[in-house]
Formats: structure tokens, C-alpha cells, sequence
């Protein structure tokens, strides 16, 4: 059996995080600074960092993931990380030839205090930066926070190092996409130019870490928003936020420096996110919204409908981070089942009231716990049962333990193909979700139910 | 190059000879890298007598690395496989989230109502208040409630870096808490920045398990001849067909360190007559140690290919020396052989002549070079990740190693031999053995079992793969995760020697089937044919010549 130590008495823990539902900052960051074009993620810290989390992302996309690390050993732990930034900073444009450097810190930079603003300063004046090229980096300690604050953080970077504003407005919107797969990023700018308006991603991971195989290694693949674009931000009218976790700060941040007004929106999962994206983006716009798109919504309602027989009051445990969880939450909502206990890993008050709004009218008593973990969701299942669990791979040896459906959902996933190159946003991605949780409740049954009670339609 | 040239250097068979790829590879960087990196890549002009190679040493910053840290080795490789111990990682959230089950570390329970602990990450999940006031007492309640949570035979914990920094003392906490539960609790101070790489990790953890598990348990085994295998991870089962192999031959595996295996099984592996050796390099310490201590001697073996595992069953036949087992030994080989022959027979005709590079671990790199030459194979190029000189050149290098302030950190246990349990007939037996040219103790390096003039490259950066690759294009490549699909974007197939791509077992003759079956389709599958769309055939430039310039390196 798994996880055969998990047991339906629930103590409370103050000091032991059994099996986490999250990460640390680093790999978000690492994430985000793939989405840029020509730009090398850089972790400052000792080399381990990179290593894990090149690793945990290469594994969920299946694509190359180089970033370069400071490599520190106890003499730079102990003195200083300058020396190996500075070395690095030389080495990595020197060998590989990037546009831009995103250094992120790690717990062990982060601890040691070392003020990488001061050693980018130090590498300029030494020469070190070639004429046109750009470092830049963001804080990002592993013990505040989880990966999607990581991500956050890579992005308000962005905007501050390079977001400028020329004084004059230009008729484009700025899209921060939240920590979604490259899909995502794909079905965001398709559904904005279905509307049609004109705009910057950013950051997007869509052609870099989905890149096509033509034979040859593009270590900066065509994909990802290009330096130029980074920079027009702060010249654009207005910034969709998707994700208030992961895109609101640097929205926020904009705003700040450059005067763009943003919408934060939640991410565009389901009917009635995904509604609220298209809407913004009309009246951004000043559009209508194309018939097309509508069909495709119509779609997405009539899969419903269909399916509700099946979708109606089904219980559901789900994991994942808190964006993604706001929007797949209030998806479950609108099919009409039930989210009985929704977990994350990373901290956070005004997401769990939030949660408690979105279901209070179909279902007051779910469960929403922010750092929280997997093993807690496990425990409670134990004690009140459902029937679908979603989340990251890593929910599988609970699926399993409990013999329930499981639709995997969120990052990391480490063990199937297809949620890079299929989106779960948007109307089509709905489709999607559907299809995979029925897909998930049906094989069950098929596999399952008395040979008697075996349906050929359901 | 001249017909007789080229038959001397396997390398310039398929592009540049060795030397020039070297030039090729070096000539990019920076001169301070060039000068570092110059000394971990040698052409190998004289495998009897291998150059001295640049090994264990610091990777340069900004340099795109294959390389993880101690706690990756420690916690990840030697001993996270333990599953009945409960492992908590005393750190922020990271470290343990990331070596949580991504190391194939697969398994079986001994016995009805034990608990797998590889399938928990547990973790004190550390605030920015812990930081800034210390751990120690989050570490305290951690394991109080990991042991009211699972009640667990033992507990292990592991410092991630800023544990180090703030000065936790993660070994004192473990002891008052060994003392207040009455089970076994103990720490390891694997700090990601100690040494170079994943390797000081495992000597880190090598002497956690010889101080903290070996020896514990003298209950007697009831078996002829008793082994451990030392250096084993049982990644896709390889430790489970060594056994069965070794089983049909009437042979005991105590413990295998540390692939599927029990804290029980540890804590008894003392009582063996022998140890046998697979991954020299994360567990060499181990082998020495018991050896000073109890007396074992050891000897290096290798699993992996068909030549390679009837050499080390032979070995520990002639160990034992009892005609009766080197008679089985015989007849098991025999039954297997015919098995896997024919399989080898046929791919063989398909992989002959075919080429391969090895980027592996602290052995791997090595091992594997004999599956290749069973299939006919050229190992053109091969390196280790995190290996130090012995492992390329041979242990015979090991006086002439010099210390240096990445591996001074790393505590050198100081072991004398047990009162009461060393057993002075085995170093008596060993000598006779030797005498008779029986040799122990022994590694001769992987330089020395490379072809001439083939090269050999120290944790290989990314740059250095990727121009290998465009130089010769091997038809297959070992290597690990981060590396695999850059490998293959450019046209050609990457196995995970790490985690096998979730294939194997790789060890003993089953397993080399499996692997000469894997690598065959690898080498023959169509995909990579299809990368090029039939309208850039005849004539038509390729699409990416075509790409706007931002199309990359």
C-alpha cells in the first residue's frame, strides 16, 4: 500500500511540513526568466538550487531548462558571493551570449546578505557587462513565500529594472499571464487576438518551453516577450493582471513607475474567468466580442450541461497554488460540484476568505487551509470522504491510497504528457477540464462497477 | 587523416581526433575558464598510465553544470533510499520538496505494518523568524511530531544551507530527542555548499551511517556466504536482479548500501565476510571503514554488462573458494547467458559500429562503457559528474591527492579496529588470497579501460555537450535529466543513466537485455528522422536558416 503511516487522526502540527503543497521562491523566478527572450536565469547561491530546480522543471515540460548558478562552496558562504557572481557574470556572457541575465537569490545568498544591486553595479564599472546587455535580478529567500512569490517577485523585476515610460500612450495592453504552462500563454494571446486587441505578454514561456523539435538546439528559442517589449510596457494603457498572487505585484509595481492602470483578474479558468478576460479585454478594446469566440464559450456551456448529471454535487479534495485554486474552485462551483477540501502550500489570510466566498452559497462547509500540506488533505479525506481528487503529480500516492480519480492539475506534473501543449485556460481549456475529470470518474466506474450494472452510454 | 591514423584514434573515425575537439571545446571561454576547464578534459594518450586529470574540483560560476550539491548527495543518493527511517529535511521548504521521490529510490516493505517513508517529504519548512532566531526548536518539535505522527524505528535528519549559516547544532537537538524518545535519531551536516558537488555529500553521509547504524545489531546470519553490496541504489530494480542472480547462486545479500534497503538490514550488514563494491565513488569510505573496524575486506565489482557481471560473480566465488560455489557460479552464468545471448546476437547486428558518450555520476560514466562494448559499441567520450582523481585513474593515485579547502571541511572519521568484534581471520584469508593474485581494495580507474585517444571530461558544461555533439554526433548518449532533451533537440537519443528513463533494471543479465533492447530502439526508432519536413529535402534550405536572427545560439 502508500503512504501506509497516514492515519485519519488529525494532530495539529506546528513544526512539521509533511508532504508540502508547494516549493521554494527560486524556481519560480527561474520559471519566469524563461519566458523572456534571450535571457539566462542565473541562481545565486551554491549550485545545488540550480540543479533541482533546472531539473523539476525540465521533468514537468520536457523541454531544455539551462539556467547558470554562482556555484558557491563554504569560501564564498563565508565571504561573500561577489567574487563568484563576478565570474559568472564574465562567463555567462562571454560562453553563452544571452540578452539579459535575471539573477535570482537563493536562502543561502539571501542569508549571507549579499547586495546584488551593489555587485551588478561593481560588474559594470569593471567592464564585465558588455555594451548593450542587461542584469538584473530579484529577491528571492526560500524561507518566505512559496514558488508562485518566486515567480511574482521575477516579474515585478522586470517591470522594475526595465518597464520605461517615453511619455507616449500607445493603444496596447499589457498581459501578465500568472504561472501558467506554455499552452496557457498560447490560448491567452489567441483569445486577445480573437478580440483584437493589441498587446504585450509577459512573461511567456509559449514557444520556449514547448519548443518545437526541428532537429537543431536553440538554447533562446523565438519564444518569450523580447527586451524591447519589457521596456514599451510602460508606455501601454493598460495591464490585465491574471492572478493576483502571481501577477499583482508587478502590475502593482507599474502602475507605480510608469502610471498603467491595471485590472488584477483572477486566471482565466472556467466560464465565468474566462468571461471576466474576455470582457476586459473588450472593453480594453473597445471591441466586440467575436462570434467565434462566443460559439466556443457556447461550447464549453453545452459540455456542461450535458455532463451535469455526472458533474452535479460531486465531491471534490483539490491542491495547487492560490491563483490556480481561486479560478478551478469557482470552475467546480459553476459545474455544480462540490469542493470539500482546498489545500495550498503557500501562505495566505485573504486567500482562504476569498475561497470562502467563492463557495459559501453551494457549499459553506469546504475546507480552504493556505500553508497547509498534502498529508493534512489526505487526513481529512480519511475523515470525510470525496470522489475526485486534483492537484500536482506528487497527489497521485493519495489518489492511489484511496482508490479515487484523479485529474492532475498545476505544477509540477512529472508523469504525463499533454498539460504543456494543452491549455486550461480559457473556454477551450474548460473543455478540457471537463473532459478530464469525466474521462477520470468514468474509467473508474468502467473498471469497477459489477458487470451488470456496466454501461455503453453514459 | 591517414587510413592507419584513424584506426589508432576511435575519435577521428567519426569527426576531429580527440585533441582537436578539445581545442574546439576550450576555445570559448574565457582564458582563466579555458585554463580550468583545460584541465579537466584530457585526451586519453595513454590508458596504462592515465594522465592526471582535474577532478573534485570548484565549478566555475555561470558555467551551465550537470552538478547538484552535498545535501543532493547525502539526503538524495546514499540516504534517502533507507525507507523505514524517517527523513526530515531541517530547512526551508525547497530541499525537501525536490528530493522527494525524484531519485527512484523504489522499494519493498519487509514485513506487514511498516511504513515507506520515501513516499513522505517531511520537511521543518523554515520561516524568515527561524532564520533570524534559529531552527533549533522548530527542529525539536519537528521530530516530536514526526514520532507521535508514525512512530518511526529511527529518525535521520539533514541541514540545508542557511542550517549551516545560522548555526543550528541539528546534532545536539538529535541527541536529546534520541535520548527523550528512546529511538534512534541522528543528523547530518550535509550543507549544500560543503564541498564541490553531490560527492562530499556522500562521504558526509557515509559516515553517518558507519557512526550511527553500523554495528548495531550483531544478531547472527544464518547463511554460507554472506556479502553486502556496497554503492547499490536499486534504481529501476538493479539491486533486486543482482540479488536474484546472486541468490540462484547461493549466495546472502545483507544489506545492500543503500538501494532497497532496511535500517534493520544496515544495522546488521557487519556481520558479513565480504564486501563488494559497485559505486566506488559515493561509497569507497564505507568499504575502508568496515574494513579497519570489523576486519571486512572489500573488493570492486561491477553489475553492469555481460562481461562485467560474470567477472564479479567469479570474484566472489574464488573469495569463497569452495569448489561446490564456483561450480553453481559456473552453471547459473551458463543458464543466463543462454538467455540474454540470442537477445545480444540480434542487436548486435543493428549496433555494431555505432557510437556513444557517457556523462554520468561517479560511475556510471564507467560501468556503462562495458554494456556498450558488449553491443559493439564506441564509447568515444565519457565523464563523471562528481568523481575525484581515484575514479579515473585508480586508486593507486590516492597518496598523491592533494586536500584542499572544499574537501578539508568534510570530516575524516578516525577508525580502529573493534575489540571485540574484529575478526582477524578475514584479513588472514585476504592476505592468502592476495598472495595468490587475488587483488582487494582495488579500482583501476575508468581511464584505464577507455579506448586510446578517446576523451575524457570532467563535469562537462553545456557548452562542451553541445559541441561534442555537432563534432560527432554520436548515435547515443548517457546522461541525466538537464541535459536530455538539449541532447536530443539536436536529432539525438539521451538515456538517463540517473533514473534509467524509468527503464531497467540495467544490472545483471536480465537487466543488460533490457538496456542492449532499450538502446536499440533508441538507435532505430523513426522520430528522428522526421524532424525535417519533406518540403526542405532536395534543395530547399532548411526552415531555421531561415529564422530571424533572435532564433539562438
Amino acid at each position: 500500500m502508500m503512504l501506509d503511516g497516514t492515519t485519519s487522526e488529525i494532530r495539529e502540527r506546528k513544526a512539521l511540513r509533511i508532504n508540502p503543497a508547494k516549493t521554494c521562491q527560486p524556481i519560480g523566478a527561474m520559471y519566469a526568466a524563461l519566458g523572456i527572450n534571450k535571457c539566462m536565469p542565473h541562481s545565486h547561491g551554491s549550485q545545488g538550487c540550480c540543479a533541482y530546480h533546472r531539473s523539476q522543471l525540465t521533468r514537468h515540460h520536457k523541454d531544455p531548462v539551462v539556467a547558470t548558478t554562482s556555484s558557491f562552496t563554504e569560501g564564498a558562504s563565508v565571504f561573500g558571493g561577489m567574487a563568484n557572481l563576478k565570474t559568472a557574470i564574465n562567463n555567462i556572457f562571454t560562453i553563452y551570449e544571452p540578452d539579459i541575465i535575471a539573477v535570482h537569490t537563493t536562502c543561502l545568498s539571501e542569508v549571507i546578505g549579499d547586495d546584488i544591486p551593489m555587485i551588478i553595479k561593481k560588474s559594470a564599472e569593471d567592464g564585465i557587462i558588455p555594451e548593450g546587455k542587461l542584469v538584473i535580478h530579484t529577491n528571492t529567500p526560500s524561507f518566505a513565500g512559496s514558488h508562485v512569490t518566486g515567480f511574482a517577485n521575477q516579474c515585478t523585476a522586470f517591470v522594475k529594472y526595465l518597464a520605461e515610460s517615453a511619455g507616449e500612450t500607445k493603444n496596447v495592453v499589457n498581459i501578465m499571464p500568472g504561472w501558467v504552462e506554455p499552452a496557457d500563454m498560447r490560448e491567452i494571446k489567441r483569445i486577445a487576438e480573437m478580440v483584437g486587441v493589441e498587446y504585450i505578454l509577459a512573461p511567456d514561456t509559449s514557444d520556449v518551453l514547448d519548443s518545437p523539435h526541428d532537429g537543431k538546439y536553440h538554447m533562446y528559442p523565438d519564444g518569450g516577450t523580447t527586451i524591447a517589449q519589457l521596456k514599451a510596457m510602460g508606455d501601454s494603457f493598460l495591464t490585465i493582471a491574471l492572478g493576483p498572487l502571481a501577477s499583482g505585484p508587478a502590475a502593482t509595481e507599474l502602475e507605480k513607475k510608469c502610471k498603467v492602470p491595471n485590472k488584477v483578474l483572477e486566471l482565466p479558468i472556467g466560464v465565468k474567468a474566462t468571461d471576466e478576460y474576455v470582457n476586459a479585454l473588450r472593453l480594453a478594446g473597445d471591441t466586440t466580442v467575436p462570434s467565434a469566440l462566443e460559439k466556443e464559450r457556447g461550447r464549453l456551456i453545452d459540455m456542461i450541461s450535458d455532463m451535469s448529471q455526472y458533474l452535479h454535487n460531486l465531491r471534490v479534495a483539490i491542491f495547487g497554488d492560490p491563483d490556480h485554486l481561486t479560478s478551478m474552485v469557482s470552475f467546480l462551483v459553476e459545474m455544480g460540484a462540490k469542493p470539500m477540501i482546498v489545500i495550498t502550500g503557500t501562505p495566505g489570510k485573504k486567500w482562504e476568505t476569498k475561497m470562502q466566498e467563492i463557495c459559501a452559497e453551494t457549499n459553506p462547509d469546504t475546507q480552504f487551509l493556505a500553508f497547509s500540506d498534502i498529508h493534512y488533505m489526505h487526513q481529512w479525506i480519511k475523515n470525510n470522504p470525496v470522489d475526485l481528487i486534483m492537484g500536482n503529480t506528487f497527489g497521485k500516492y493519495v489518489a492511489r491510497t484511496e482508490n479515487l480519480p484523479y485529474v492532475r492539475f498545476g505544477f509540477p506534473i512529472l508523469d504525463r504528457v499533454g498539460h504543456r501543449a494543452f491549455p486550461t485556460v480559457g473556454y477551450a481549456g474548460g473543455m478540457r477540464i471537463i473532459e478530464k475529470i469525466t474521462d477520470a470518474v468514468f474509467d473508474k466506474r468502467d473498471r469497477e462497477d459489477p458487470d451488470h450494472e456496466v454501461e455503453l452510454v453514459l | 587523416m591517414s587510413e592507419e591514423n584513424s584506426n589508432t584514434s576511435p575519435m577521428g573515425r567519426y569527426g576531429p581526433d580527440a585533441a582537436t575537439a578539445r581545442e574546439e571545446m576550450l576555445k570559448v571561454y574565457p582564458r582563466k575558464t579555458q585554463r580550468k576547464r583545460g584541465k579537466q578534459m584530457l585526451v586519453n594518450e595513454n590508458p596504462a598510465t592515465p594522465a592526471e586529470i582535474g577532478a573534485n574540483s570548484r565549478t566555475v560560476p555561470g558555467i551551465i553544470t550537470q552538478r547538484g550539491c552535498s545535501y543532493a548527495g547525502c539526503k538524495g543518493v546514499v540516504i534517502g533510499p533507507i525507507y523505514d527511517i524517517l527523513h526530515i529535511t531541517h530547512g526551508p521548504i525547497g530541499c525537501g520538496w525536490y528530493s522527494w521521490l525524484s531519485r527512484r529510490n523504489i522499494t519493498k516493505i519487509r514485513a506487514d505494518g511498516e511504513v515507506n517513508f520515501l513516499q513522505y517529504s517531511m520537511s521543518t519548512d523554515m520561516q524568515e523568524d527561524h532564520i533570524v532566531f534559529g531552527g533549533e526548536k522548530q527542529l525539536a518539535a519537528a521530530i516530536q511530531e514526526a514520532y507521535d505522527e508514525f512512530h518511526p524505528k529511527a529518525i535521520s535528519v539533514y541541514a540545508t544551507c542557511p542550517v549551516g549559516l545560522i548555526g543550528d547544532d541539528i546534532h545536539t537537538v538529535c541527541r536529546q530527542m534520541k535520548e527523550k524518545l528512546g529511538i534512534n535519531i541522528f543528523g547530518f551536516s550535509c550543507e549544500g555548499y560543503k564541498g564541490v558537488s553531490q560527492s562530499a555529500g556522500h562521504h558526509i553521509a557515509n559516515n553517518g551511517v558507519f557512526k550511527h547504524m553500523i554495528g548495531l545489531d550483531d544478531s547472527p546470519v544464518e547463511a554460507k556466504y554472506k556479502i553486502n553490496i556496497l554503492g547499490e541504489y536499486n534504481i529501476g530494480g538493479d539491486a533486486w536482479e543482482i540479488d536474484r542472480v546472486l541468490k540462484l547462486c547461493g549466495i546472502h545479500i545483507i544489506g545492500t548500501l543503500s538501494g532497497g534497503v532496511s535500517y534493520d538490514e544496515i544495522c546488521n550488514c557487519h556481520m558479513a565476510d565480504l564486501n563488494v563494491v559497485m559505486c566506488h565513488r559515493s561509497i569507497n569510505y564505507m568499504a575502508e571503514m568496515m574494513e579497519e573496524k570489523f576486519g571486512i575486506p572489500w573488493f570492486k565489482v561491477n553489475f553492469i554488462g555481460l562481461e562485467g557481471t560474470k567477472k564479479s560473480l567469479r570474484k566472489i566465488a574464488q573469495y569463497f573458494g569452495d569448489k561446490e560455489l564456483i561450480d553453481r557460479v559456473e552453471e547459473v552464468i551458463a543458464a543466463e547467458m543462454a538467455e540474454v545471448r540470442p537477445v545480444l546476437d540480434d542487436i548486435r547486428t543493428r549496433t555494431t559500429g555505432k557510437t556513444a558518450a557517457l556523462f554520468v555520476g561517479g560511475s556510471r560514466a564507467h560501468h556503462y562503457q562495458d554494456l556498450f562494448n558488449d553491443m559493439d559499441m564506441q564509447v568515444i567520450a565519457a565523464g563523471y559528474e562528481f568523481a575525484h582523481r581515484d575514479d579515473y585513474e585508480g586508486r593507486d593515485v590516492l597518496p598523491h591527492i592533494k586536500i584542499d579547502a572544499d574537501s578539508r571541511n568534510i570530516e575524516e572519521l578516525v577508525v580502529t579496529a573493534d575489540e571485540t568484534r574484529f575478526d582477524a581471520a578475514k584479513p588472514e584469508k585476504k592476505k592468502a588470497l592476495e598472495e595468490s593474485g587475488f587483488t582487494f581494495s582495488d579500482y583501476e580507474g575508468m581511464m584505464r579501460q577507455m579506448a586510446k585517444d578517446t576523451l575524457v571530461i570532467d563535469d562537462i558544461s553545456h557548452h562542451e555537450m553541445e559541441k561534442l555533439i555537432e563534432m560527432y554526433h554520436p548515435d547515443v548518449i548517457g546522461s541525466g535529466i538537464k541535459d536530455k532533451y538539449v541532447i536530443e533537440k539536436m536529432g539525438v537519443p539521451c538515456k538517463q543513466l540517473h533514473s534509467y528513463d524509468y527503464g531497467g533494471p540495467y544490472a545483471g543479465f536480465k537487466g543488460a537485455a533490457n538496456f542492449y533492447k532499450d538502446i536499440d530502439r533508441m538507435t532505430s526508432t523513426k522520430v528522428w528522422k522526421l524532424a525535417r519536413a519533406p518540403w526542405h529535402e532536395g534543395g530547399s534550405a532548411p526552415a531555421a536558416e531561415k529564422e530571424p536572427a533572435t532564433a539562438g545560439a
